[in-house]
């Protein structure tokens, strides 16, 4: 009937340690900048390919910089916690069956990390040739 | 009686005619192993302070009305036992991310709002008239959906969710978890029609995947993994609508 | 919207948003969707009582199955006090609703070629209870309010509290309710009003009832002329946790739960409920009628063959021998229960039981229609009493009682309306003369001698001794003598909050009022009713006698405030009165 006068609670700032889930929730969000940082740096390096052995050395030199690695680092770790979070997500967003009966959440996830494994395994052969 | 032990509540409080915000009063209750955190509360209301404010009900984990943050986690407090917090004291809040309207009670207009946007119904094509007898429907299919038929509305999860903290307008865990629940139903076909509010922008896509929501269910719902399948419907979508000719979707 | 004095106007108006309150509002919809409807209601409608019920909803479905089997059922379980016409109507009008909440989504329990499933339950011959494993009550109440959600012409007023029925000249015109958020009052005009309230077990200490169920609808309308039925009639349940009172609920004993005496022993077999038997027999034993079992417990106390708790006298229901995978599948909720409230598990430990006030048999006259003597005034549900209950109500008929009477009411009310004639002017007057002793009440500042909370406590005290399982006159007298102690105390009573926003001392001080008017009424139709049958047993008239007391007692509330109580004859259709026979 009428408008409630209610109290408007704000969130403490440092409210995303205070437990591990929050504090994940907040490492995804923040994580946009390095995966961004990523795709850029891929670009960097595909077109430094397009334009010869010298330009790709620059990169690789570039690269080896130790604040670069740094970046780097930091950035793999953020793509390691999409990931997870992504494979842990997969069971619950399909409801897998085989043969009528719900493949248990263990098993989907297990079979992601094969699969990653697999491929792993398949580029570093295929970079190593 | 006189060596009963104590315990004591830390109560948030909110007048709004006169207090500029919640401030915290303490009581001490007596520790007694079958007392609840609403118990308590019932003890004060009753021996010492009529004047605290908090919705309850039913007393057994089923009407939803008594969420509350106890010691920081959101908790039905029917279902919360004194001695599980010993020593103490116990912390006792409104749930967090919604407004106050007094003491511990919240604003929950939000969520009602919320909830008829989903369309929580059974939609049909064809109405098959109820002369006719009931829909079949195997226990294999109750199964399917029975799980996300479990929700009390009790907004723990609404509470538990940082997304929704952050953005009020996402729709929220137990909202699409109903809508799910509908989804699941053999006998509903209005799955589309909730995909259409679902796939907008303060549908599924602003939930990260946190888990707390889940984590907090009293009654095991998962609104977590609702949503995530909803992520997938609504990407599926997407792609269809991306790659086949409008008359095909 | 606005009309002279009220707030806002509908054309029906629904007061209470449990079960029956919900489905009459989607009746009145059904019936006429250009009429304007709207629910107030003390909470959110999915926090309504009917949540808890657990058990299931009887409706005639299964083959072999007849309605003359369940009208016989209802009127034996009710010591032949339910009216017959009104069991007929209920019988068979109760299967078509319990498939309309079906196909409105409501989960039920299915057999393997996915028709629905029904089990046993007290008093009933055959199996017909259909369930939704052992959280009924849950899944219908949020079917119906989802699907509710539906109707664009259809007002919630949720968390309003009302007061007060307008009524001139013997018609109801509207209501006057809190709204709690806020703690403005309003006035809500309406051309015809539905009280779905649900019961009064709060007026006792020990009962199975939530803490909203407080007789608001009874008291309403008993002050606005309408009169209260069979208000004596109390049904105890015999299975609730001590302590906390929970129900643990009869469908334990239809999936073949055991009741045991602290010998261990299945006790009824002493109580003319039939002989022992490994797997459930229907009407017998354990599956007797809830009057029957309540009142075995009371003897085996007095034969002190009960074990001791620190809350009193227990007996144990034992359900090991089902096996976890069917308590699992059955009757997962009773497991949570007793896991959370009594830290046993029920799959290899015994829960300790002991009767319980669970229900209302009595409450708001009406017809068929659910229509009282007041012209616009309807009830429906427990608020109400039609009557189909009788002495003693058989588990699993009042949730399909909500629906089918619900429906008529809705049905009744939304024709009514369409003809009914605005509002008298002196309505307003009633109106502001309500506001005012609200803000009195409200902003009284007054400190008060006396709590809410003390007058409820001895409230409840009296009554438990006075209107128990068994009753006698000098207590009973000396409870109504309690009674009206408390009436005059309860001037005094102060609302030491003075704040407008969510004030619920205001709201428990005002639920008292109604609770002490509705526990007077019990016990004065109690007094007056000098024989036992169902669940009103007196010691110092231990028979039933149909000579004088084959009748409803109507209670009336005199010029004075005092209860009046009065009689009308019980409908027998194809019944005659006999003898109630369990397990033989």
């Amino acid at each position: 009937m009428t408008e409630v006068r209610a109290y408007r609670r704000t969130l403490s700032t440092w409210w995303w340690v205070r437990k591990p889930s929050y504090f994940l929730f907040v490492m995804r969000e923040l994580s946009s900048i390095f995966v961004a940082w990523f795709v850029l740096y891929l670009l960097v390096l595909l077109s430094a390919i397009g334009r010869g052995e010298e330009a790709y050395r620059d990169v690789l030199d570039l690269a080896a910089h130790p604040l670069v690695v740094v970046v780097n680092a930091v950035a793999f770790a953020f793509v390691v916690l999409h990931t997870v979070t992504w494979f842990a997500l997969t069971p619950k967003a399909m409801d897998a069956r085989v043969a009528g009966r719900r493949v248990p959440a263990a098993a989907v996830m297990a079979s992601q990390y094969v699969g990653l494994a697999v491929v792993s395994a398949f580029v570093v052969w295929l970079v190593t040739l | 009686m006189g060596s009963e032990s104590s315990i004591g509540l830390r109560v948030s409080r909110y007048r709004p005619e006169s207090d500029p915000g919640p401030g915290w009063q303490e009581y001490d209750v007596p520790l007694r192993t079958e007392w609840t955190v609403l118990d308590a509360l019932n003890h004060v209301k009753n021996e010492l302070d009529p004047t605290l404010s908090f919705r309850w009900s039913c007393r057994m984990g089923i009407c939803g009305s008594c969420g509350m943050n106890v010691d920081g986690e959101p908790r039905l407090t029917c279902g919360t036992f004194l001695v599980d917090h010993a020593p103490g004291p116990i912390r006792v809040e409104p749930l967090a991310n919604f407004h106050v309207v007094r003491d511990l009670v919240i604003d929950m207009t939000d969520f009602m709002e919320k909830l008829p946007r989903v369309k929580p119904w059974i939609i049909r094509d064809e109405e098959q008239s109820v002369d006719d007898g009931e829909y079949l429907q195997t226990p294999e299919e109750l199964d399917a959906y029975k799980q996300f038929s479990m929700c009390i509305n009790c907004m723990l999860c609404y509470a538990a969710c940082p997304v929704y903290g952050l953005d009020p307008d996402f729709i929220g865990p137990a909202a699409i978890a109903l809508a799910e629940r509908y989804d699941l139903d053999s006998r509903d076909r209005g799955a589309r029609e909730r995909l259409d509010v679902l796939i907008e922008h303060e549908g599924v896509w602003g939930c990260t995947f946190v888990g707390e929501c889940t984590r907090v269910c009293p009654k095991h719902v998962d609104p977590a993994g609702a949503i995530q399948r909803y992520k997938l419907k609504a990407a599926k979508q997407s792609v269809m609508a991306v790659l086949l000719p409008r008359g095909a979707r | 919207m606005s009309d002279g004095g009220f707030a806002a106007t509908h054309d029906v108006l629904l007061v209470g948003g449990g079960g029956a309150g919900l489905r009459a509002a989607i009746a009145i919809a059904e019936t006429d969707p250009r009429l304007d409807v709207a629910v107030v209601s003390k909470v959110y409608p999915m926090r309504s009582h009917t949540v808890s019920a657990e058990g299931g909803a009887a409706g005639v479905i299964a083959e072999g199955d007849s309605l003359d089997e369940h009208a016989y059922d209802t009127v034996s379980g009710s010591d032949w006090l339910g009216d017959q016409d009104a069991i007929e109507a209920f019988v068979e009008e109760a299967p078509r609703e319990l498939l309309q909440l079906e196909h409105w989504g409501c989960p039920w329990s299915r057999q393997p070629d996915g028709h629905v499933a029904v089990r046993a339950f007290g008093g009933m011959k055959r199996m017909r209870t259909w369930f939704a494993a052992d959280k009924t009550g849950f899944h219908m109440l949020h079917a119906l309010f989802q699907t509710s959600l539906k109707y664009d012409r259809l007002t919630r007023y949720d968390e309003g509290f009302v007061t007060r029925l307008l009524v001139d000249d013997g018609r109801v015109h509207g209501v006057v309710a809190v709204e709690l958020t806020t703690g403005k009052i309003h006035s809500i005009g309406a051309k015809a009003v539905i009280l779905c309230t649900g019961g009064c077990g709060k007026v006792f200490p020990f009962t199975t009832n939530a803490n909203i169920n407080t007789g608001d609808g009874m008291a309403l309308a008993y002050r606005a002329g309408a009169p209260l039925k069979d208000m004596e009639f109390v049904q105890y349940h015999p299975t609730g946790l001590p302590f906390t009172g929970i129900l643990i609920t009869e469908a334990a004993r239809a999936e073949g739960g055991w009741l045991l005496n602290g010998d261990g022993y299945r006790y009824l077999q002493d109580y003319d409920l039939g002989t022992p038997s490994p797997t459930p027999v229907l009407r017998s034993m354990e599956l007797g009628p809830r009057d029957r079992l309540s009142q075995a417990f009371v003897h085996e106390v007095e034969k002190g063959r009960t074990s001791h708790s620190p809350y009193g006298p227990i007996v144990h229901l034992d359900l090991r021998h089902l096996g976890e995978k069917l308590i699992e599948a059955k009757l997962p909720f009773v497991r949570e229960l007793c896991l959370k409230y009594e830290r046993i598990d029920p799959v290899h430990e015994l829960i300790p039981v002991r009767p319980v006030v669970h229900y209302m048999m009595g409450g708001v006259h009406t017809d068929l229609h659910g229509a009282t003597p007041v012209a616009g005034l309807y009830a429906a549900g427990e608020t109400a009493c039609v009557s189909i209950n009788g002495a003693n109500r058989l588990g699993s008929n009042s949730l399909p009682e909500c629906l089918v009477f619900g429906a008529r009411a809705g049905r009744a009310a939304a024709t009514y309306a369409t003809g009914a004639r605005p509002a008298p002017s002196s309505v307003h007057a009633q109106a502001a003369d309500e506001v005012r002793r609200l803000e009195r009440e409200l902003l009284g500042h007054r400190a008060g001698t006396e709590r809410v909370s003390r007058i409820r406590d001895e409230m409840q005290a009296t009554m438990e001794e006075s209107a128990g399982i068994y009753r006698a006159a000098p207590a009973m007298k000396k409870g109504v003598d309690t009674l009206a102690e408390l009436q005059q105390r309860m001037a005094g009573v102060g609302v030491a909050d003075t704040s407008r926003s969510f004030n619920t001392e205001l709201v428990a001080a005002l639920e008292l009022a109604n609770m002490l008017d509705v526990a007077e009424c019990i016990l004065r139709s109690g007094l007056e009713r000098e024989e036992s049958r169902g669940a009103h047993q007196r010691t110092d008239f231990p028979a039933r006698d149909d000579e004088r007391f084959l009748v409803h007692q109507l209670v009336h509330r005199g010029p004075d405030g005092s209860p009046r109580v009065g009689t009308v004859p019980v409908t027998i259709t194809r019944w005659p009165p006999g003898e109630r026979v369990y397990g033989r």
